[in-house]
Formats: structure tokens, C-alpha cells, sequence
């Protein structure tokens, strides 16, 4: 089935390392994934394994150390001519998680929506730039005359709304969306999780749904990944991964989302996660296998059949 | 008269807010009873004056809020005729503390936080010298902290957010208090972490006999570690009942509109439930139910006259007009009229 999709990201044996030459410290190690044209592709972990920084290195804020990035058969990763550059810039867009602190507070909306124009369609006239602004507020719900005021006069919300009609603003093909959510009251988060879903829908964008909470990237996403300590522990299509969750993280990432039921809530098992129990060792490396179709997982050749055996 | 059995007791609480010479009205005549050793959540949306309740009860309230009238009994004081600094040091922190909800920002990043643990223990517990020392590393281990004695010398950045909330609850516990708040003590935190907090709380609260309330907007969390749940919207509580009560059984149409909300409900391919609208105005008067205007359903009555509170049970209360006989009868929405078998059939 994978035949038919077309590709449109293809990361490759990724690594980002921080720190200093002489302690370096590996954020992302090797990790490999497509994302498709059109689809929801959700990248899940707790704070510290790498999916931020996955995000800002596919954009090109945070350099890679090795392997590439390819999107739409392009190399982006690393040194790029000028047209590329630019064309990563106005495609690929990204939300960020803070609409409090991701907006700049001294700017109007309108300032804020169309600096990326700015930036790189210059030959816009005053008329048009204005017109592009109150199209995005619109597209997001917001009211046009919301232009003139500043970030402060908004609930959060509204404020995430924002951040999303900068992005679309651009005329992006793919969205890089780093914890839209997260804060966000409940009821809010329903609102742009719709708006984003409705969005998509609309104009056949393609979304990176980076988030911590599994219950709420099962809703959107077509196929999740999950990362821990910067390398992918399992990937498969969101449903697959619900029913048949194979890595003992991905099933106690399960295990930690809250229901709202009561009874079940107080007979549940909390799975704590301990990397220890590998064992990995040389002779005993981790590999990553395609167990069915689209359903990778790391391990062993021995947990591999202890997997396979699950399925 | 304050209740007997509840160590902490609103009796129509108001709390105004003058904001440009206007007056918000954030509580609007709430009365709820907190009984001793329960675990109590208090659930709504930001701006539902939920936190602003609760801070009123430690004298937290912002330079331009005031308790305008009611009462908060604790202990057989009246602690809403509490005006100065020096009264309301009897209560914060040695009666009732609080744990906030951003560990980065509630903890001194220039400290150790072993000496932030041990101030509140010089305060509060009477102790001095190596005994003080000691009480500090017993209460970073009673919180799940190992290598307390290297922890100690450490600074905040040096935690990651889960340990820093620890910290932050071993300085709250260390006040040796009968009541905890907790105020969106996970909302900061990854999910498998905030479930080990939770957890934390959950011991803490039976090892220390404390009362805790809980704040939150978020109803799923709380499922785990509620007693009693009291929904709040607009300034007033709109529905408080037991656990199973509110989520097995809610009667408020706001109550179904939280719990629709939640994503983890959500169906594939569909649109999630969402609440339309934004909450009232509380600088004008909120005339009849304040959620009438967003509800869909609403009854003509919902906007002219403020419903009284029904029982549903002895335990079991809601202020809405559906509840009167007279009214016709409203199913609440298919999505949550069975959370307790969907719950077990969700996944594993």
C-alpha cells in the first residue's frame, strides 16, 4: 500500500548532537522515517528525547551531524544552494507549542501574520500584504479587524490561532506542528485540533504532530512514531500501534494516559519503562524490523520474535 | 454555621475584582464543604475563577481582589474577615499549602533546593541544626528522590520538570500541613510523569492524612485521584458530586460539554466535540444559567432565572433547570453515556 503514497520527507539515519567536541551528547541518533503526502504523521515522547529537535532540524534551526533529510527528493539537510533554502522556508512551516511565548508581544497581528511575507515575497504592495492577513485570520476563524491589535488582547486560543494563520499565511505544503496543543485548556484543544483537521482537509497539507500524550495524537494522526532518548522505539499506523503495541514504552506510554472513567482509572497498571531490561549488548545490537506491513519496532533478534509472536 | 465535619467550609463566597474602575464579579455566592481527609478536584475552564476560589482561602487574592462577602470557616475561624499579613501567616503554608503549577517557576533558581526544602522546615517544624538537615533529606526521599545527600547541594536547573515538582510538593509537605492544593500540578508535565505524580500525591495524601484539593481543567486526570468532583463555570460551582457520580452520571449540560471534550473520546475522521462560544462577561451581570448561552439545548427559563441546586443524590447536586420536574427530559450526549464500559474496552 505504501507504493501509492507518494513521499514527500524522508529522513535518513538522523543525528543532531549538542554539546562540545569533547562531550558530545546525541539528541537524535539514526533515526530514519517517510512521511507522505497528505497524511498526519505523529511523533511521540517525554520531554528530553529529541522530537523537538527532529522538528527544528527537518527546518533547518538545528544543523544535523549526519544523515539527511530529503523533501520531495531535494537533500535539505546540511549545505544547500540559495533556492532551496528559500524553499524550505516559505513550504515548511511550524506552530509552536506557547501561544504565549512563540508571539511577539510588542507587534500588532498584522505585523506578526505577515512578517514571513516580508521576508521572502517583498514584491508584495500594502494592499495585498493587508488582504493575504485578513484571508489568513479568516481562514482560521478570527475576525479581519483582529489585525490591529496586539497578542496580549487574546485568550490563548485565539493566540494558537494566530500562531497557525502565520504559518498558513506562507502557503505552506507541510506543517511541523510542536505541541500545539499542550497548553491549552481542554475545550480549546478540541477547537484547534478541528481547525487544523478542517485545514488540512481543505488544502491537502501535510502535518509533523509532535506531542507527548498518545490519547490525543491518536485522534489526528495517520501513522505515529515513537522516540525515546533520541532514537525511534516503534512506528506503525495509529490504530496498529493502539492494538498492537509491541515496545515496552510504547505500551507504557499506553498505559499512562488517563481516562475518564473512574473505576478503570483506579485498577489500572501503571508500565514503567526500563531501558535496562535490553540488554543490548555487541553481539546483541538493537535492529530496527518491519514486523508486519508498516509496523517497525527496535530490539533484538530476540525480542523481534518475542515481538513477531505478539502480533 | 460552618459545617461540622468539613475542615474547610465556603458559605456564599464572593469575590469582586476592580479592574479600571469596574467591578468583575470572579465568585459569584459559591458555598462548597470540604470534609477532612477526602480528595477533592475542582474542574473547569481558565478563567472559571477556579484557582481564584482557592488562593482566597490561603489570603492569595491579587492586590485588587477582595472577598466581598461570605465566609471560609477553618477550624472555627472565619478566615474571609482575615486582613492582615500576620493573620494570614497562621494559615498559608502551616495549615494549608499549595503546590503550583509551574515547578520552573515557583522554585528560587538561585537555591539549593535542599535549602528550600529546609526553610520551610526551620518555619514549620521547630527544628535546628543537623536535625533539620536530616528532616530536609527524609522528606526529598519520602518523595521519591534518590541520592538525597548529592540532590541536596543541587540547583533547580539541574531537575528535570518531574523532579522539580517533587521538589516543589516535599517544600509544600514539609509546612506539615493538614490541607494540600494543588493547582494544575501536572498540566507542565509529560503524561507518564504526571501519572507518577498523581501517584506521589495520592500516598502522600494517605501517609500524612492530608486533604487535598485538587485544580484542574482537565477531567480525565482526575478520574484517578478524586473523591469528590466540583465543576466550575463562570463563577459559581454548577455541579459537585462523587467521582463515579459526575463522570458515571453528570446532569450539568456544561459537565457533558467537558466531558465530550476530551480527545481521548475523540472518533477518527470525525470532528471532536467542541464548547462554542466563550464564557460570559463577569463584569455585567450573568442573568439566569451562565452556560445557557453556549448550550445548544438550552431551556427558555435557563435565561431568565438562576437555577437553584437539585439533588440527585445525597451526595449528588446540580444546579440546572433539567433537573426540575416541570422540565423535559434531555439525554445527555451519546459520546459519554457509557464512559464506564469504554474505559475498559479502549485498548490493552
Amino acid at each position: 500500500m505504501s507504493d501509492t503514497r507518494e513521499t514527500l520527507l524522508e529522513v535518513r539515519d538522523l543525528q543532531v548532537t549538542f554539546g562540545s567536541r569533547r562531550h558530545p551528547f546525541p539528541a537524535v541518533d539514526g533515526v530514519s522515517f517517510d512521511i507522505y503526502k497528505g497524511e498526519t504523521f505523529g511523533l511521540v515522547g517525554e520531554s528530553g528525547s529529541g522530537k523537538t529537535t527532529i522538528g527544528r532540524a527537518i527546518i533547518r534551526v538545528n544543523p544535523v551531524s549526519g544523515g539527511t533529510v530529503r523533501y520531495q527528493g531535494e537533500i535539505i539537510s546540511g549545505k544547500v544552494s540559495r533556492e532551496v533554502d528559500r524553499k524550505v522556508i516559505q513550504e515548511i512551516q511550524m506552530i509552536f507549542q506557547d501561544p504565549m511565548a512563540s508571539l511577539n508581544e510588542r507587534a500588532k497581528v498584522d505585523y506578526i501574520v505577515s512578517e514571513g511575507l516580508t521576508a521572502t515575497a517583498g514584491h508584495l504592495s500594502e494592499g495585498e500584504r493587508k488582504a493575504r492577513v485578513e484571508q489568513a485570520l479568516s481562514d482560521v476563524g478570527l475576525l479581519p479587524e483582529f489585525a490591529s491589535r496586539f497578542p496580549h488582547e487574546f485568550s490563548g486560543g485565539q493566540r494558537q490561532r494566530i500562531g497557525i494563520a502565520r504559518a498558513l499565511i506562507m502557503q505552506p505544503k507541510f506543517i511541523i506542528a510542536d505541541e500545539p496543543i499542550s497548553a491549552l485548556d481542554v475545550s480549546i484543544r478540541a477547537q484547534v485540533l478541528n481547525l487544523m483537521a478542517k485545514l488540512q482537509k481543505e488544502r491537502g497539507l501535510t502535518y509533523l504532530f509532535i506531542a507527548h500524550d498518545l490519547s490525543v495524537v491518536r485522534f489526528i494522526s495517520d501513522r505515529i512514531a515513537v522516540i525515546h532518548k533520541g532514537k525511534l522505539m516503534e512506528l506503525a499506523e495509529s490504530e496498529q500501534l493502539f492494538a498492537h503495541p509491541l515496545h515496552p514504552y510504547t505500551r507504557s506510554l499506553l498505559s499512562a494516559i488517563p481516562m475518564p472513567d473512574p473505576v478503570w482509572e483506579r485498577n489500572k497498571q501503571l508500565l514503567v519503562y526500563d531501558p535496562a531490561q535490553h540488554h543490548y549488548s555487541e553481539s546483541n545490537p538493537p535492529l530496527w524490523k518491519e514486523l508486519e506491513p508498516g509496523h517497525f519496532v527496535r530490539g533484538s533478534e530476540e525480542e523481534l520474535d518475542i515481538y513477531r509472536k505478539m502480533l | 454555621m460552618p459545617n461540622k465535619d468539613a475542615i474547610l467550609s465556603f458559605e456564599d463566597l464572593e469575590i469582586h475584582f476592580t479592574l479600571r474602575g469596574q467591578i468583575l464579579r470572579a465568585i459569584r455566592g459559591v458555598s462548597l464543604d470540604v470534609a477532612r481527609g477526602e480528595a477533592l478536584a475542582i474542574v473547569g475552564e481558565s478563567g472559571s475563577g477556579k484557582s481564584v476560589f482557592t488562593k482566597s482561602a490561603m489570603g492569595l487574592l491579587d492586590a485588587n481582589g477582595s472577598i466581598a462577602g461570605g465566609h471560609i470557616w477553618y477550624d472555627g475561624k472565619d478566615l474571609a474577615a482575615y486582613r492582615t499579613e500576620k493573620e494570614w501567616l497562621t494559615i498559608r503554608g502551616k495549615e494549608i499549602a499549595m503546590v503550583m503549577q509551574d515547578p520552573m517557576t515557583s522554585l528560587n533558581p538561585l537555591k539549593t533546593v535542599g535549602d528550600q526544602i529546609l526553610e520551610a522546615v526551620l518555619l514549620h517544624q521547630g527544628l535546628r541544626g543537623e536535625a533539620a538537615r536530616q528532616a530536609v533529606l527524609e522528606a526529598l526521599a519520602a518523595v521519591g528522590i534518590d541520592d538525597a545527600p548529592r540532590r541536596y547541594r543541587q540547583y533547580p536547573h539541574e531537575f528535570s520538570g518531574g523532579m522539580r515538582q517533587r521538589v516543589v510538593i516535599a517544600i509544600a509537605v514539609a509546612c506539615r500541613p493538614k490541607i494540600l492544593i494543588c493547582d494544575e500540578p501536572t498540566t507542565a508535565l509529560d503524561v507518564t510523569i504526571q501519572a507518577q505524580i498523581l501517584d506521589l500525591i495520592k500516598q502522600l495524601q494517605k501517609k500524612l492524612d492530608l486533604t487535598t484539593i485538587y485544580i484542574t481543567h482537565d477531567l480525565g486526570v482526575v478520574a484517578n485521584v478524586a473523591d469528590r468532583i466540583a465543576v466550575m463555570y463562570a463563577g459559581d460551582i454548577v455541579e459537585v458530586g462523587r467521582c463515579e457520580e459526575v463522570f458515571y452520571d453528570p446532569k450539568h449540560p456544561y459537565t457533558w460539554a467537558l466531558l465530550s471534550s476530551l480527545p481521548q473520546l475523540g472518533v477518527k475522521g470525525q470532528e471532536l466535540y467542541s464548547i462554542k462560544g466563550t464564557p460570559p462577561n463577569l463584569f455585567q451581570e450573568v442573568k439566569g444559567d451562565a452556560f445557557a448561552p453556549r448550550n445548544p439545548r438550552a431551556l427558555n427559563i435557563d435565561f431568565v432565572e438562576r437555577p437553584p441546586f437539585f439533588e440527585v443524590s445525597p451526595t449528588h447536586k446540580a444546579r440546572t433547570w433539567l433537573l426540575d420536574p416541570r422540565a423535559p427530559k434531555v439525554e445527555p450526549p451519546e459520546l459519554i453515556r457509557h464512559l464506564r464500559q469504554q474505559g475498559g474496552s479502549r485498548h490493552v
